[in-house]
């Protein structure tokens, strides 16, 4: 609840802001919500970007339960989401169960390979997590420039994206909720994630490893009297947050584009730091937490057009100010303590 | 003579990127020597950057914009300083936000006073600096280590970083020196940001950081949160970038290296400087705990 109160705050904030442009907090604020749910179509697009915030509040959650702190969803993303896109352009002739099966299998080794990185230079050479996973994300973005420009360019575009992905690869047509959602990028992958995250919530609760993994983020120095080898689960969690960020690969490519476009993500990873945070870093939550940011970003698409002041970027300063609402929620349980004590 | 010419080319190169990184990693350094962790320098050099290039044109002064950056500066480190420290918000958590905060409400600025979508116009050659920056990052480095190891408020940093309590128990306020040390840090990097906009380049164009206020930061640990060395590290990683701007369009043999791989350059040698010859770097004691 203290957490919706911060929601609330930040977004209050940020539409008061708009006062400075000269606009009409209340007509953004109408703007937002009309861009968001005004349609059939409108949904549609706010769920397609929910299904990818899920996937990458998810990753950042696993980091935050092992104690470590994971920026890098953007380029674990980014390079899952060109490895997939990879196999369905190198790999034509595989047939359709398997076919997606095998490039999603890549696009999760790739995601939690991009994660393990950083997991083995936290655990065995004490490298700071928030730098290295900013590194990383910039060596993705080039390496998968590179590749998407020069290996697998799309020859009949000058956008640049790779070749489309053959289409045994895509599962559109048993797709009900893009049937459900015509023109619009929204499809199955959306369950799947609703389904990830309720396995990710039985994982941490409700399994030996899950509560390794939560014991070293809540007291490392126990858990290591306890014979729990801090090590590997910082390796384990980091490659989980990879393989879990990797699976932006399905909603990108093997359900709506088939193919890896670059900038195809608004800072997803980013957002997603933005989404565990709002939702506690509980797995169900961040179902929630990742439609309304996705909401918010989908209205804020519109306000280039609906306003002459405010443009798209202005999504990040609500997520911006959300985020900071949210965060200084410590005061009030640090407040609440205090008045206990005394 | 070419080789010559070439090395005194990717010196100077090295000296003109590493400017921008000396002044962001002595942010960071005054930050967390006082125990606040500090990933918010990526936001406060890009708001230096947009203040400077804001006044600089303004008033076509490279002074005056060295000043509006100072202001903003000490602006967005209170506000940091606020969350933090007052509000205990989580220090990373905030950094990032306050990172992202830049990256928001910059562009909503411009659009408002130029209606652009992000860069600012740019200023007259004799507007810009011509090597000030340069020579102001380098008094800094022994200003600051002067002050911190010789100076009684120096030692108080140092000890708001180690032994809080200490500082508590000779009757000093760890949240004074927090707070100024905070503010400091974000004159500091936005100075850094404004010498990118005022000295490298000639006006603020969007995320012109690339970065480097992570890399600042990484040279500060690399460097052991120490002045001296964090500037050594700086020149290490400028040094990456200036080779990598070199190596554009290089060919090996008959191959062209890709221009990606060479723009990945300071990025990998960062991690690589990170996590092989970092040995025992000890982080300030009380970093990140109250």
């Amino acid at each position: 609840m203290k957490r919706f109160l911060g929601f609330i705050i930040g977004l209050t904030v940020a539409l008061l802001l708009t006062l400075i442009a000269g606009e009409n907090p209340l007509n953004i604020f109408m703007i937002l919500m009309r861009s968001a749910f005004g349609s059939v179509y409108d949904l549609g697009l706010t769920l397609s970007y929910t299904t990818p915030l899920i996937f990458c509040g998810l990753s950042v959650a696993i980091g935050f339960h092992a104690g470590l702190f994971n920026i890098g969803a953007e380029g674990q993303m980014t390079m899952a989401v060109v490895t997939a896109a990879a196999v369905g352009v190198l790999f034509p002739q595989i047939p359709f169960p398997v076919a997606p099966l095998v490039a999603f299998a890549a696009a999760l080794m790739m995601g939690g390979f991009w994660g393990a990185i950083v997991g083995w230079l936290r655990a065995y050479r004490g490298s700071h997590e928030v730098i290295i996973t900013i590194m990383l994300n910039f060596i993705a973005a080039g390496l998968a420039s590179w590749f998407t420009l020069k290996i697998i360019p799309n020859p009949h575009s000058q956008n640049p994206e790779t070749a489309l992905v053959s289409s045994n690869y895509m599962f559109k047509d048993y797709d009900l909720i893009a049937r459900f959602f015509p023109d619009t990028p929204a499809n199955a992958s959306l369950g799947f994630a609703i389904a990830f995250a309720i396995l990710l919530w039985i994982f941490l609760w409700k399994t030996t490893w899950g509560f390794q993994l939560r014991a070293v983020g809540s007291n490392p120095e126990a858990s290591h009297r306890a014979g729990i080898s801090e090590k590997k689960v910082q390796i384990l969690a980091m490659t989980l947050a990879g393989a879990f960020a990797g699976c932006v690969a399905l909603s990108e490519v093997l359900g709506s584009s088939g193919q890896y476009r670059i900038g195809f993500s608004p800072d997803y990873g980013f957002i997603g730091i933005a989404v565990a945070l709002l939702a506690n870093n509980n797995p169900i939550g961040i179902i929630f937490a990742a439609f309304l940011m996705g909401a918010l970003h989908k209205g804020a698409s519109d306000l280039d057009l609906e306003t002459s002041t405010i443009t798209r970027d202005f999504s990040r300063i609500i997520q911006a100010l959300i985020i900071l609402g949210v965060a200084a929620q410590g005061y009030w349980e640090w407040m609440k303590s205090k008045r206990r004590k005394s | 003579m070419d080789m010559m010419a070439l090395l005194l080319s990717l010196s100077l190169a090295t000296l003109r990127l590493a400017t921008p990184l000396i002044f962001a990693s002595m942010g960071g350094l005054m930050s967390e020597r006082s125990g606040i962790v500090n990933v918010a320098l990526e936001g406060f050099m890009l708001t230096g950057a947009f203040a400077g290039a804001v006044a600089g044109q303004y008033f076509a002064s490279a002074w005056m914009g060295w000043a509006a950056a100072l202001f903003a500066g000490l602006v967005i480190g209170a506000l940091y300083a606020l969350f933090v420290i007052e509000l205990k918000a989580d220090q990373i958590v905030t950094g990032m936000a306050f990172n992202l905060l830049a990256m928001g409400v910059i562009p909503f600025l411009t659009k408002i006073f130029y209606n652009s979508t992000g860069s600012t116009p740019a200023l007259l050659v004799e507007d810009r600096f011509a090597f000030e920056p340069l020579l102001m990052a380098f008094a800094l480095v022994a200003l600051i280590s002067f002050w911190l190891y010789k100076t009684r408020s120096g030692l108080w940093l140092l000890f708001a970083g180690e032994h809080p309590e200490a500082l508590v128990a000779s009757g000093v306020s760890v949240r004074k020196v927090r707070w100024s040390a905070v503010c400091a840090s974000g004159a500091f990097a936005a100075w850094g940001g404004a010498s990118l906009s005022l000295f490298l380049a000639s006006s603020y164009s969007p995320m012109m950081t690339g970065g480097r206020g992570f890399m600042a930061l990484a040279a500060l640990i690399f460097g052991k949160w120490k002045p001296v060395p964090a500037l050594a590290a700086c020149l290490l990683f400028a040094f990456a970038d200036a080779l990598q701007i070199r190596l554009q369009g290089v060919r090996i043999g008959d191959m062209e290296v890709p221009v990606q791989f060479v723009q990945i350059l300071p990025y990998v040698v960062t991690i690589v400087a990170l996590a092989g010859f970092i040995g025992k770097s000890r982080a300030p004691k009380a970093l990140g705990r109250e």
